[in-house]
């Protein structure tokens, strides 16, 4: 699974957030969601999607190994993870997300989730494998 | 801890700068529920019926309900409520956005808001961390202007909710603004913000609310989310929005024209939906939660005079009540213009319905003489957005004739006379919304007993009268008391009312999910008696707060019952008093009212209302 993201079609409604963390953590809170939305308003009125794009930087930079590649997602080992906050700097999409009550960051882990219930079609699987009913 | 809730409430006295918080009651959640319910039973129990609607012990109140927040479709409303500047009764205001959400985040189910600031403030809630902030640089600013200038202040993450120019004059109808568009627009609780000089509020929240099932919820909420991405109206009423109701409004000849002298507007086809799309629209804009977003963002120019006219102006709109009560019922035939003003009344605060409203009775006013040159300041006159916007500017800073028309059409036509009551169109104080209802008695009877004044929300009853007939009167009571009932209760449990009414989404979602979400029983019947007892709280409210209140409130203006329409698919009809009287003798009936209005004491009691029985009676205003 690739994520594409078409950002001129996101009208910030922030079901991705819910849905993600609900379903990877079990919470309704979207500040623990590995997908954020922003907006630039008043001008121009633009939304843009922050998602990891599994460029592998933080597990490079992790010096303890909490994060490694399985299947096609960089996957943080929550319990390995000694919160040091090596990989969040070195984020340059900057889609490590952290979280007060979090020792470990959080980041998109390829669910799919938000494919499926995003209304817009704004964040999409460019492998074509999770396919939307919209 | 109550599953679905924040759990707590937070009080802010603004006058000592202190504030505390309480856990939620229980007992208070179980049968108000959340927003408008806690928001009723808050200003009922809160304040005495002496209490001035712009002095330091009116209360403003800010409530989501227990689905806000949660993973469903349009869980993203909140309600703000205070005694009404616009009536003297109880008020309140529904917004979308991510505030309601937000705030339950930060933990809260409800901010109430007491006394007043001694110098401007604005109001930062950070999870558990409440301040009281000096906003002095930040007063007199623009609604949507501050809002920027407060999140680049503050952060990108914080949500804000803010008022403009219009608030701080105390104009009795300003609004609440928040996410660069979206408005409590109706009753004045801006106003009620400005007496306490209270510029905004700015909320950032990153807890949990905690679930009875969540899993439960996540499969539910799945479930719902399919539902609605099912349903035809899901692509084809999304790109239009609520704009895209103009055109039907006009041939059934309910579009409010030039002041609701007219119900049909030649030029509807220049300022509807597919006019928006095609020459304004940047992008669909979402509240939280939303699937079908309304939200339409636009970009325009300044309107010819205004000095802007080669600049880029944006603003979230106009939507359907926009494009009827600044376009339509002002004469104004462009959609770029509409948009314009619209900008205008954001940026100062105002609400785009009563705003247009009242731009139209002073338009009116002087073409009948009432007003002219001299006492306005310049000429006015249907079709010209420059009138409009001069009547907005001078209203929301009080300024001339500005400052009586800012008191809205009630008191503006008291003061004005020369026979402009009978144009003057609100009902309680509160000026109509955009469905003109003279040939529609569904939809003038919700504007006659709607708690706030006429206003739409509370019974959107116009589709009604199309379908079953719009001389008869059968069955048009019923029909007012079920959506009295059904739409109120979206603005309890803190979700949007769209999904269901604009794509057909099915109700018994809600009573499914409810139980995930709360861990509470409560059946469809249930939910619409929490409903009902809040409806009869709000009519409680009204009767202990304003003297002499009850059937002769209960009356629109003497157009609609007098004034044939002149033109169009409704030419010739109207509602004369014998057949308002009938509709209001069966409706009481029908409530369990006495004739006069009033709830009766056995009413009261059936609704778990025993205390607010007993507290009439004391009075003597049962």
């Amino acid at each position: 699974m690739k994520l594409g993201l078409i950002e001129d079609v996101c009208s910030g409604c922030r079901v991705c957030e819910m849905v993600c963390a609900l379903y990877n953590r079990g919470e309704q809170n979207p500040k623990k969601s590995a997908i954020r939305i922003s907006g630039d308003f008043p001008v121009p009125g633009k939304y843009h999607i922050h998602v990891c794009n599994q460029c592998g930087k933080c597990a490079e930079v992790c010096p303890v190994g909490a994060i490694t590649l399985k299947g096609e997602a960089y996957i943080i080992d929550r319990e390995e993870c000694t919160g040091c906050g090596l990989c969040v700097d070195a984020c340059e999409a900057k889609t490590m997300f952290t979280h007060p009550a979090e020792i470990a960051p959080i980041k998109c882990e390829l669910c799919g989730e938000c494919v499926r219930l995003c209304p817009r079609n704004a964040v999409v699987d460019l492998d074509g494998e999770v396919v939307a009913p919209k | 801890m109550m599953n679905g809730y924040g759990g707590k409430i937070l009080r802010i006295d603004l006058s000592s700068g202190r504030f505390e918080v309480q856990p939620t009651p229980e007992r208070m959640a179980r049968e108000f529920l959340g927003g408008r319910g806690f928001a009723a039973k808050l200003l009922y129990d809160g304040l005495d019926p002496a209490t001035e609607p712009l002095s330091p012990a009116n209360m403003v109140i800010i409530a989501s309900g227990p689905l806000s927040g949660v993973f469903l479709p349009g869980s993203g409303k909140i309600t703000f409520a205070a005694k009404s500047p616009a009536t003297g009764g109880y008020g309140d205001s529904n917004m979308g956005g991510h505030l309601a959400s937000e705030l339950k985040y930060a933990g809260y189910d409800a901010v109430v808001i007491s006394g007043a600031a001694e110098k401007p403030s604005y109001i930062s809630i950070d999870d558990d961390r409440v301040e009281i902030r000096e906003a002095s640089k930040y007063w007199g600013r623009g609604a949507i202007e501050t809002e920027k200038a407060l999140l680049d202040d503050l952060g990108e993450d914080f949500r804000v909710a803010t008022i403009g120019p219009a608030g701080e004059k105390l104009v009795r109808f300003a609004c609440v603004s928040h996410d660069f568009g979206r408005q409590a627009g109706r009753t004045g609780i801006g106003a009620v913000l400005g007496s306490k000089k209270v510029k905004a509020i700015a909320v950032r929240g990153s807890k949990a609310i905690p679930l009875a099932d969540p899993k439960g919820v996540l499969a539910k909420g799945r479930e719902m989310f399919e539902a609605c991405f099912a349903k035809p109206g899901f692509r084809e009423w999304t790109p239009y929005g609520t704009a895209g109701v103009t055109d039907w409004v006009n041939e059934v000849g309910a579009f409010p024209t030039r002041n609701f002298q007219s119900s049909f507007f030649e030029g509807h086809k220049e300022i509807n939906g597919q006019r928006l799309k095609e020459k304004i629209l940047v992008t669909d804009k979402g509240c939280f939660g939303c699937p079908i977003p309304c939200g339409k963002y636009s970009r325009t120019k300044g309107i010819r005079g205004s000095g802007r006219e080669k600049e880029s102006v944006y603003v979230e709109g106009p939507e359907y009540e926009t494009i009827a009560l600044l376009g339509g019922n002002c004469g104004i035939r462009d959609i770029e213009d509409v948009a314009y003003l619209n900008h205008v009344c954001d940026e100062l605060g105002l609400d785009t319905i009563s705003g247009g409203n009242v731009a139209a009775f002073a338009i009116e006013c002087y073409e009948r003489g009432i007003l002219n040159r001299e006492s306005v300041g310049r000429d006015l006159a249907f079709g010209d957005a420059g009138s409009v916007a001069y009547l907005l500017e001078k209203i929301a800073r009080r300024e001339g004739i500005g400052d009586t028309l800012a008191d809205g059409v009630r008191i503006a036509a008291a003061r004005f006379g020369g026979g402009s009551e009978r144009f003057a169109i609100h009902v309680k104080g509160l000026e109509v919304s955009g469905y003109e209802p003279r040939w529609a008695p569904a939809m003038m009877l919700s504007y006659m007993t709607a708690d706030v004044g006429a206003h739409h929300n509370r019974s959107w009853a116009i589709t009604h009268d199309v379908a079953t007939g719009r001389d008869s009167l059968e069955g048009k009571a019923d029909k007012v008391i079920e959506l009295q009932h059904t739409r109120p209760l979206f603005d309890v449990l803190g979700v949007c009312r769209l999904q269901w009414v604009e794509i057909g989404f099915d109700l018994h979602y809600y009573e499914e999910i409810f139980p995930l979400v709360t861990g509470w029983k409560y059946t469809w019947k249930d939910l619409l008696t929490v409903s009902e007892r809040v409806w009869n709280l709000t009519r409680a409210f009204n009767i202990k707060h304003i003297d002499g209140f009850g059937r002769s409130y209960d009356y629109p203006p003497a157009r609609f019952s007098e004034d044939p329409v002149p033109d169009g698919p409704a030419k010739g009809k109207c509602i004369p008093r014998e057949k308002l009287d009938l509709l209001l003798d069966e409706y009481y009936a029908k409530r369990g009212w006495s004739k006069d209005g009033r709830p009766t004491e056995a009413t009261l009691r059936r609704l778990g209302l025993e205390n607010v029985a007993e507290d009439l009676v004391e009075q003597g205003r049962l």
